[in-house]
This record gives C-alpha cells, sequence and structure tokens, in this order.
C-alpha cells in the first residue's frame, strides 16, 4: 500500500515537470513584449527595460528561465507578476472561489447523476429510462454558455430561486446555481454511465447467483450489483474533478465569480506568465492528488486491483 | 436459532402429510422467450422425478434447454423476457410455480440451491468468499455475523479447503478454479437444501479437478440425503454418478432411463449418435462418428420429431408427428421416437456397428 502511494507519488514528478515545462514554454512563446506592454503607449527607457528584463530573467534562454522558476517553486515562490505582486497572493482568494465552485459542482454530479443512473438503470426501456437518456442528451449537446445564461435567467432573475450572480451570499448558496450548469455536462455523463454499468450488472452470472440464493431484490441490488456498478463511475468522477478545478472559465465568467478561471484568462490576455503558469502549476498538483486517491478508492471498490 | 428450529419442524410435519410425494416432480414444464416479438420455445414438456439421495442427470447439448428448465425449476428467471407457459414444479407435493414471489424466495437456498458453471464469475468479485458465505445464514436464519463465520468456516472445511479459517477474508479471485467451485459448494449447501441443482459443476474446470469436485458433491449428497439434479453435456462426467439419466433434445425430452441401462441399450436415435460421438474405454472402437448437422433453431422448430432433420433413420411419419414418450424394455426406460423399440432391440447391433 505504502509502496503505491510512493511509487505513484514518484511517477507524478516526470508528470509534474512536463506539464509546468510545456505552459512555460508556451507562454514564453506568446508574441508581444510584457514589458512593453506595463508601459502602454509611452516607450520605457532602455535602461528600465534592461533592468526589468533582468528582474524577471527575460533575457535568459528558455530552459534557464524554467529552471530559475522551477527553484523559486521548490521554495514555496510562485513568482512575481510584471506589476510586482506576489503570484501566491494574486491566486489565493481566487482559490478557495474555484474550489467552492467545483466542489458544488462534483456533490451535484455525485448525488445527482449516480441517482439518475441507478433509476434509469433498473427501469431500461421505460419512460425514465427515456427521459434519462433524452435528458442528457440535450444537456451535452447544447454549449455551457447557453445553459449558463438560461439557467441564470430563469432560475436566478424571473424566478428568484438562486442569488443570480457574484460570491455574496456565500458557500453554498451563492454557488449552487453555477455549480449546476458547471456540473450539469458531467452529470449527465455521470448518469449514463451508471445506467449502462447497472444494466449491465444486473446481466451478470454473480446477479444471479444472489437471486439463488434467496435474496431480496433491494438486497440484490443494493448491495451485490450497486458496487460493482459504481467501480467505472468512480474513476470517472475522479477525473473530472480536475476538469471542473481547471475549466471553469466560462462559468466563472457567466456568473461574475472571482476564481482562477477568470484569473487565467485575464493573466493570458495580458501575458502575466507567471500568474499563468502558477495556476496551471496548481491545477496540475490537484490533478495527480485527485487521482492518486481515485487509484486508492479503485482498490476498495475493487479487491481484484488492490495493492498489498 | 429459534425460529430455525419452527421452520425445521414445521417442514417435517409438511412432508409427513404429504408423504408418498416424490422430492422433486417436473412435469410438462414449457418455457418461452419473447425475443424482438418471436417466440422462442426453449422448453417443450420436460418432465422428471427426483427421490431423496437420488443423481439424476440432464444431459443436452448447448441450447438444450437444460439450464433454462434448471432456472424455471429455482425461480430465478428473467421473466419477461421468459415466461413458463404451462406445467409443474413441485417440491415434496407443494406446487412452487404459482407461489408468491416472497414466499417462493424462502425456499431458494434453504430447501433447494444451485451452483453454476463458471464459480469466478457466479461469485461477487467485491467481496470476500466469508462475506459470501455468511450470507446464507444471516439471511435466512437470522445469525449474527459472529457466529454465521463459525459456521462458515466449518462448512469450508467440510468442503475440504485447507486452511478455511485463514481463507475467510479473501476474495474469490484469489482461489484456484477447484477451490472456487468448492466455495460455491459450500454456500448452496451452507442451509443443507433437499435439492441441489448442479449446473454444469465442471465444465469449466480440468479433468482431474472435475473427478475431485464429482467425488465431493457424492460424498455431501451422501451425508445430506439430498437429491442432486446435474445438468451436464459430458457424458463421462454423467457415467460414473448418475442414477438416470434424462436425455434432453430441443427442449424436451428424447429418452430417460436409469444410467447403466441407457448406455447399455439407448432407445432414442439420438442417444445412439452422442454415444457413438464419444471415445470408450470398455470396448475397442472404430473412428467417432458426429451426429450431422445442428440443433434445430428454438423459434422456428420443426413439425414432428425435432430429431428427424438429423436423424438417421427418420421417415415420413417423423416429419408429421410428433413421437410420445413410450416405455421400451425395463420400468423407468422411456423415449420418444416412433422407432424407439427397434432401436432399442438392435441394441447390441448398434454397438456392434460402433466396433466397425
Amino acid at each position: 500500500m505504502w509502496r503505491f502511494i510512493a511509487r505513484r507519488l514518484l511517477q507524478a514528478i516526470p508528470v509534474f515537470l512536463g506539464t509546468t515545462f510545456l505552459i512555460y514554454a508556451m507562454v514564453f512563446a506568446l508574441p508581444g513584449d510584457p514589458i512593453q506592454a506595463l508601459a502602454g503607449e509611452k516607450p520605457l527607457p532602455p535602461a528600465v527595460v534592461n533592468a526589468l528584463r533582468e528582474h524577471y530573467n527575460l533575457n535568459d534562454p528558455l530552459l534557464v528561465q524554467y529552471v530559475k522558476y522551477l527553484g523559486g517553486l521548490l521554495q514555496g515562490d510562485l513568482g512575481e507578476t510584471f506589476d510586482g505582486q506576489a503570484v501566491s497572493d494574486v491566486l489565493s482568494g481566487r482559490w478557495t472561489v474555484t474550489a467552492q465552485l467545483a466542489l458544488t459542482a462534483w456533490l451535484f454530479e455525485l448525488v445527482i447523476g449516480i441517482g439518475l443512473g441507478v433509476w434509469a438503470g433498473l427501469r431500461r426501456g421505460s419512460l425514465a429510462d427515456t427521459l434519462v437518456l433524452g435528458g442528457t442528451t440535450l444537456v451535452i449537446a447544447v454549449p455551457v454558455f447557453v445553459l449558463g445564461y438560461t439557467a441564470q435567467i430563469v432560475l436566478g432573475l424571473n424566478l428568484g430561486l438562486f442569488p443570480t450572480a457574484g460570491t455574496e451570499d456565500g458557500w453554498p448558496l451563492s454557488y449552487l446555481l453555477p455549480g449546476m450548469v458547471l456540473g450539469s455536462l458531467g452529470l449527465s455523463y455521470v448518469a449514463r454511465l451508471t445506467r449502462t454499468s447497472i444494466a449491465e450488472n444486473l446481466r451478470a452470472d454473480y446477479v444471479r447467483t444472489a437471486y439463488a440464493k434467496g435474496l431480496t431484490k433491494v438486497r440484490v441490488v443494493g448491495r451485490h450489483t450497486l458496487r460493482n456498478s459504481l467501480i467505472p463511475v468512480i474513476t470517472y468522477l475522479g477525473v473530472d474533478f480536475g476538469t471542473l478545478m481547471g475549466g471553469a472559465v466560462v462559468t466563472e465568467g457567466i456568473f461574475n465569480l472571482p476564481g482562477i478561471g477568470q484569473q487565467v484568462f485575464q493573466s493570458i490576455q495580458l501575458k502575466e506568465g507567471p500568474v499563468v503558469v502558477g495556476a496551471s502549476t496548481l491545477l496540475v498538483l490537484v490533478f495527480l492528488v485527485v487521482n492518486l486517491a481515485v487509484d486508492l478508492l479503485y482498490g476498495v471498490l475493487d479487491p481484484r486491483i488492490r495493492r498489498d | 436459532m429459534e425460529p430455525t428450529k419452527d421452520e425445521l419442524t414445521k417442514n417435517k410435519a409438511k412432508n409427513k402429510a404429504e408423504d408418498g410425494a416424490p422430492l422433486l416432480e417436473v412435469e410438462d414444464l414449457h418455457v418461452r422467450f419473447k425475443v424482438r416479438g418471436r417466440n422462442v420455445h426453449a422448453v417443450n414438456g420436460l418432465s422428471y422425478t427426483l427421490a431423496e439421495g437420488e443423481t439424476v442427470a440432464i444431459l443436452g447439448e448447448s441450447g438444450s434447454g437444460k439450464s433454462v428448465a434448471a432456472q424455471a425449476v429455482m425461480g430465478i428467471l428473467d421473466t419477461p423476457p421468459a415466461e413458463i407457459t404451462r406445467g409443474a414444479v413441485r417440491l415434496r407435493g407443494e406446487e412452487l410455480l404459482g407461489l408468491p414471489e416472497r414466499r417462493r424466495r424462502t425456499y431458494r437456498g434453504d430447501r433447494i440451491s444451485m451452483i453454476f458453471q463458471d464459480a469466478l464469475s457466479a461469485l461477487n468479485p467485491v467481496f470476500t468468499v466469508g462475506d459470501q458465505i455468511c450470507e446464507m445464514y444471516e439471511v435466512h436464519r437470522g445469525m449474527r455475523r459472529k457466529d454465521a463465520k463459525a459456521k462458515a468456516v466449518e462448512l469450508m472445511e467440510r468442503v475440504r479447503i485447507p486452511s478455511a479459517r485463514q481463507r475467510l477474508g479473501d476474495y474469490p479471485h484469489q482461489f484456484s478454479g477447484g477451490m472456487r467451485q468448492r466455495i460455491m459448494i459450500a454456500m448452496a449447501l451452507a442451509l443443507e437444501p433437499d435439492v441441489l441443482i448442479a449446473d454444469e459443476p465442471t465444465t469449466a474446470l480440468d479433468v482431474t479437478v472435475q473427478a475431485q469436485i464429482m467425488r465431493l458433491l457424492a460424498d455431501l449428497q451422501d451425508e445430506l440425503r439430498m437429491g442432486l439434479v446435474l445438468i451436464t453435456h459430458d457424458l463421462g462426467v454423467v457415467a460414473g454418478v448418475a442414477d438416470r439419466i434424462v436425455v434432453m433434445y430441443a427442449g424436451t425430452v428424447a429418452e430417460q432411463a436409469p444410467a447403466r441401462e441407457l448406455y447399455a441399450r439407448p432407445a432414442h436415435p439420438y442417444t445412439v449418435g452422442l454415444l457413438a460421438s464419444v471415445p470408450r474405454l470398455d470396448r475397442r472402437s472404430g473412428p467417432l462418428v458426429p451426429i450431422k448437422g445442428a440443433p434445430p433453431n428454438p423459434a422456428a422448430l420443426p413439425p414432428g420429431c425435432p430429431f428427424q432433420p438429423r436423424c438417421p433413420r427418420a421417415e415420413a411419419i417423423c416429419s408429421e408427428e410428433r413421437p410420445p414418450l413410450i416405455q421400451v424394455g425395463t420400468a423407468g426406460h422411456r423415449a420418444a421416437c416412433h422407432f424407439a423399440e427397434e432401436v432399442y432391440g438392435a441394441g447390441s447391433d448398434a454397438n456392434a456397428d460402433s466396433d466397425g
């Protein structure tokens, strides 16, 4: 068990280096000069430009810049923006917003998605099943901004069921509507995955055995079928948490939530390399940790792949 | 434990009241599947009886309806698409087919149990074998986990699983094929049922392990005095253990006879064909003769005798009239063939033929 965790953490190192370097190189390759951009129309004196370039290591080749950045990172220093703020300060407030949003969306996927999936899977071919299949297809087909604005106008503005935008009401109230919008896509996949998995497992030999043992239907489904059916669903839910953390730009924009997604979007426009790389680095870390957790949970659910 | 004893005495009283009725009686069983609007006739009039301590083998090739019939007897068919259209299944004289599910369920695993072909897929992969055996005691007897565990260890020792106590917490995939089948057997026999239905119990195992499992089943059957319905396509498995054999073809009985009699003097051309298609050690034999053709499509059974298209003896009447089960030779030997008497009479000739 501990060996497995240690090995997975070691495996995470090259993944971490690879992804951060890629992001760093991409920001490096963005056109335009961030130092010139700082000054706007008025050109800066060459001495100032040079000093700034030196300060931000912009005169070094890409690889050297990256290694210097990594060195800072290892000491817990995410670097500095071009207007002199610490990147960690810029990100810290934003981070909690995104985490709360992602968590809300994720819980929504978990509870409603699995619930709908079980409901449909147990009644394959019924009206309930058709409704779930049709509904999820619709949600998958509709772009998230359409869904977002519609939900905001109908549920937030017209019906007044939820706060329309912003974070004044705190968690969970302010995050309910954006969480639903953000989670709707994943929810659809979770529901469909659960449905198929349940329907498949109901035909499995061990289910027939369970009936032959004289167990009630509730016990056969709830105890014997459900746990087997949830194995692929848990994998998806784990990976999706990482996606929710990183993929909330549109939802954060619609509901005016000052999260990581919006920050990264702005920073890309301003060519604020350190912020983009810092935010991405943190996302990569979250992703790696969640994946490890899923792999461990997977072993708990499915003894066949348990590591001893 | 209290309700258990009550229930047992109740059952005993019932058994006495129904004295004379056979342990298990299947009569004219018909099972139909509805598949895409078409009717597939999987079982078309299966009848057999089983006495205490007796072994009846149901012999048939894939698709002959033997597994479906077994599941109908257990009451674990998926309905729909399956439907039992006619027939009776009586356990000590009590009709099971009309029983409400709540009551029927309490019989399953308790009075009539079933084991399946592939124990790896038939056992739940995510629960320990201990969990799965204990479940029988917990659900049917209301036992507490601790007591159930003690019983489970006892049971695993009884089916000769080495170091049973340590292996209680292992998962099915951690056992070998033979040991897994022993777990299945232990689970099925946990409550000492009156009837055990074994659906191809050794097909997924290699030959030496097959023999061990069959011996184990025979020993346990002697100990518990239970009736055993052995479903198989393997003439070799049947030979050593069966008291009586029912040969199924296209969902119906082709022939039934005491085991020795069936091997010595088959009265149905299908049985003759089956015997000619397996190697025998007890006499010199020529090349094995396969039965030509394939079994009929159960969605479109031919009129008359279902074996007629493949039968070397078929005459005009065979495609027109379905042959009834008629008695030949000794009591209990019956065959569904218009020429059963002749085939039976030619018994020694047929054997001579295969000497070739």
